[in-house]
């Protein structure tokens, strides 16, 4: 790179730092307000005149929080297995073979990426009730592992291609099964873009709304994003400004931390299949 | 220890293109054996087939005895050697070593101590727990080696093994890798298209074209006696002369000059029934310094004057380079298409350029008229429309069966 001029520093400086305050000021209102205490919600300063941490107390005791947390974690991780183990069957397939019907399996799947959720989402409601899934965990993990796979399967497929076909007929030659070659060979040189994928899936998971508040009715199932809106107050005349402030704390952190330590894997597994002759 | 037939085996991928076509050959128990071609010419799908990575469309090949056209490459007790190696890339040089053993589920002693011993052929002992990432090209290649060692197998394949390496390392690979072949005595298929490696590693060494088997033989075979045009150009470096040749009043006239005919080529060229044009093949060693040959020796060549455009010293010899003129009435586009699948194509020489390996006492002079000498003896002739090598049925009688190479049009360019 060109060695920068003091001006252009300045200039870089100023729109990165006007970058940074527009996407990161919501999110310090959103804890400023997760620490005020309910009666001084409306109160308009940014630093929290008195400090509470009752929000965080009231959330995090509440069944109405707990379970929909542990929901979200349970089908995240659920719904992200199944769409790694899936995709990566798949990716492997479309990479490798040649089969009648490639062109139209990688075709569907760009288009249900591509399908707009919430024109799926009435359909799918009656669906569900139909077959008796609404409202139940398997009510949600099969359209997160549908809506992941496309995904996946990009990812992955461009990891695959990326290892040498001859490393495959190596492994066959050494006495292996199409399936010890795919675990012990295959997988093990793509599990870079195996947990690239993973993470991918498992924050669109996360981070699912549409879905989570429309295939649920309680909280046996209801995802942590969708139970924000049940949070009740203090009392039934108090807005539940704070507690949900906090809760929309509590879930969003683990995952700016998450990010955070694996960014540089997310962008790795992105850009290329980081497999080294 | 195994021998393996291959019985007409052909291969037609599923777009229509013919790779391999007819393939027969027995390979003895313990023979070291080259498949060699131009790129394209079908012997790495041969290869492949034999290892059970291609599936084979027609025809039948035994290992052993035992017909393995549809047994898994694991059930046929062979070993691999790629050209990249194809090294496990996240596994050490033990693991690698190890893993055809590991999932044979060998107790762990026997591997160990067969990846060791395999490690102390190959000199490699020390590097045992490093990863193929961190060794260099001709450590990767010993590793690929090994591997193939440790498994025991009844046949070697090897995939143009040492075309990765610089030239120095080559040549030293070649040694070794001739040399465990002995060690061990496994029977051995090796491709490459280096016509130097054929000649110098193989007990026999089989030429393929355009998916066919064109010859095969010793290299000394391949070398005196090439069946057709296309072995001719391809065995040797440098590769053999050709000029076109007519046939007149019991000569052959061609733009060097008038050779003598024996009655058997003679016969051989007119029941050839091409008419009398020829295409003649004279290797660079044929020729020499008029000045350094003795007068009783003359007459078994001619002499002709000429002008040396290039002189290469090698010490040993000289390669001296002349123009020469283009004769009308040759078949060129044989001799084109040959040059193309040996690559001279490539490097701008065009087929009219005659090379000549002199003694290195010569005192002949770049970019001075010479006088030289070329010997009429092992002088082959070929038929133009065939390519077929007319003065080896001349001298081995008639009834030769060599294959004709496939017409032009049928010449689909296969990978």
């Amino acid at each position: 790179m060109a060695v920068s001029t003091p001006r252009q520093k300045v200039g870089w400086g100023t729109a990165n730092l006007v970058v940074v305050a527009l996407a990161l000021i919501p999110v310090l209102w959103l804890v400023s307000l997760s620490f005020k205490t309910p009666t001084a919600i409306l109160d308009p300063s940014f630093v929290p005149s008195q400090w509470t941490t009752g929000n965080y107390y009231g959330v995090l005791h509440t069944a109405t929080f707990i379970r929909p947390l542990i929901n979200s974690i349970g089908i995240g991780l659920i719904s992200t297995l199944i769409s790694v183990v899936l995709a990566s069957m798949a990716a492997y397939a479309v990479a490798r073979l040649r089969f009648p019907g490639k062109s139209v399996l990688i075709g569907m799947a760009l288009l249900i990426a591509m399908f707009p959720l919430i024109a799926l989402v009435t359909p799918m409601f009656n669906i569900e009730r139909a077959i008796g899934l609404f409202n139940t965990w398997p009510g949600l993990i099969i359209p997160y592992v549908a809506f992941g796979l496309p995904l996946g399967i990009y990812i992955l497929s461009a990891f695959f291609r990326e290892i040498p076909w001859e490393l495959e007929k190596a492994a066959k030659v050494d006495g292996a099964t199409p399936f010890q070659a795919f675990t012990k060979v295959i997988a093990p040189l793509a599990a870079p873009g195996m947990v690239t994928t993973a993470i991918l899936i498992f924050l669109t998971c996360w981070n699912d709304f549409i879905f989570a508040i429309s295939f649920t009715s309680t909280i046996s199932s209801r995802t942590a994003p969708a139970s924000l809106a049940f949070l009740s107050g203090a009392s039934t005349f108090t807005v539940p400004t704070g507690p949900i402030a906090a809760a929309a704390v509590v879930i969003t952190i683990p995952i700016i931390i998450f990010v955070l330590f694996f960014q540089r894997r997310i962008v790795a597994g992105l850009t290329s299949g980081a497999v080294k002759g | 220890m195994a021998e393996i037939v291959l019985d007409e085996v052909t291969k037609r991928f599923p777009d229509g293109a013919l790779a391999v076509d007819k393939f027969s050959m027995d390979i003895a128990d313990g023979e070291f054996v080259i498949l060699v071609g131009p790129s394209g010419c079908g012997k790495s799908t041969t290869l492949n087939m034999i290892a059970g990575l291609e599936d084979i469309t027609e025809g039948e090949l035994r290992i052993a005895g035992k017909v393995v056209n549809n047994a898994a490459p694991k059930d046929r007790d062979i070993a691999m050697v790629f050209q990249s190696y194809a090294l496990y890339p996240h596994m050490t040089v033990r693991q690698n070593m190890g893993f055809a053993l590991k999932l044979a589920k060998t107790p762990q002693a026997t591997i160990d101590e067969k990846v060791e011993e395999a490690a102390r052929i190959l000199d490699l002992t020390q590097h045992l727990d490093r990863r193929p990432a961190n060794l260099s090209g001709g450590q990767r290649q010993r590793v690929a080696m090994g591997r193939a060692i440790v498994r025991d197998p009844s046949v070697f394949l090897m995939d143009e093994p040492l075309s990765n390496l610089d030239a120095k390392l080559r040549v030293q690979m070649r040694t070794e890798v001739s040399r465990i072949q002995r060690r061990l005595g496994t029977t051995t298929v090796y491709v490459t298209h280096d016509q130097t490696e054929a000649m110098t590693l193989g007990d026999r060494v089989a030429v393929m074209r355009s998916g066919l088997l064109q010859q095969v033989g010793s290299p000394k075979e391949l070398y005196d006696s090439p069946v057709n045009l296309f072995v001719a150009g391809f065995i040797g470096s440098p590769a053999m002369n050709f000029m076109g040749g007519t046939l007149e009043e019991g000569k052959l006239r061609t733009s060097l000059g008038d050779f003598e005919l024996s009655d058997r080529l003679r016969r051989e060229v007119e029941s050839a029934g091409s008419g009398r044009e020829v295409i003649v093949g004279l290797r660079p060693e044929n020729f020499e310094d008029a000045a350094m040959i003795s007068a009783d020796a003359r007459p078994n060549g001619i002499t002709f004057r000429t002008s040396i455009d290039v002189l290469e010293s090698m010490g040993s010899d000289v390669y001296v380079y002349f123009t020469q003129a283009r004769d009308q009435g040759v078949n060129a586009a044989e001799l084109e298409e040959l040059a193309e699948d040996s690559g001279r194509a490539d490097t701008g020489a065009s087929g009219d350029t005659v090379v000549a390996r002199l003694d290195a006492a010569t005192g002949v002079r770049e970019g001075q008229e010479a006088e030289l000498w070329v010997d009429g003896r092992s002088m082959h002739v070929f038929d133009p429309a065939t390519g077929r090598n007319l003065s080896l049925a001349a001298k081995d009688g008639p009834g030769d069966a060599a294959p004709a190479p496939r017409p032009a049009a049928a010449d689909g360019e296969v990978t």
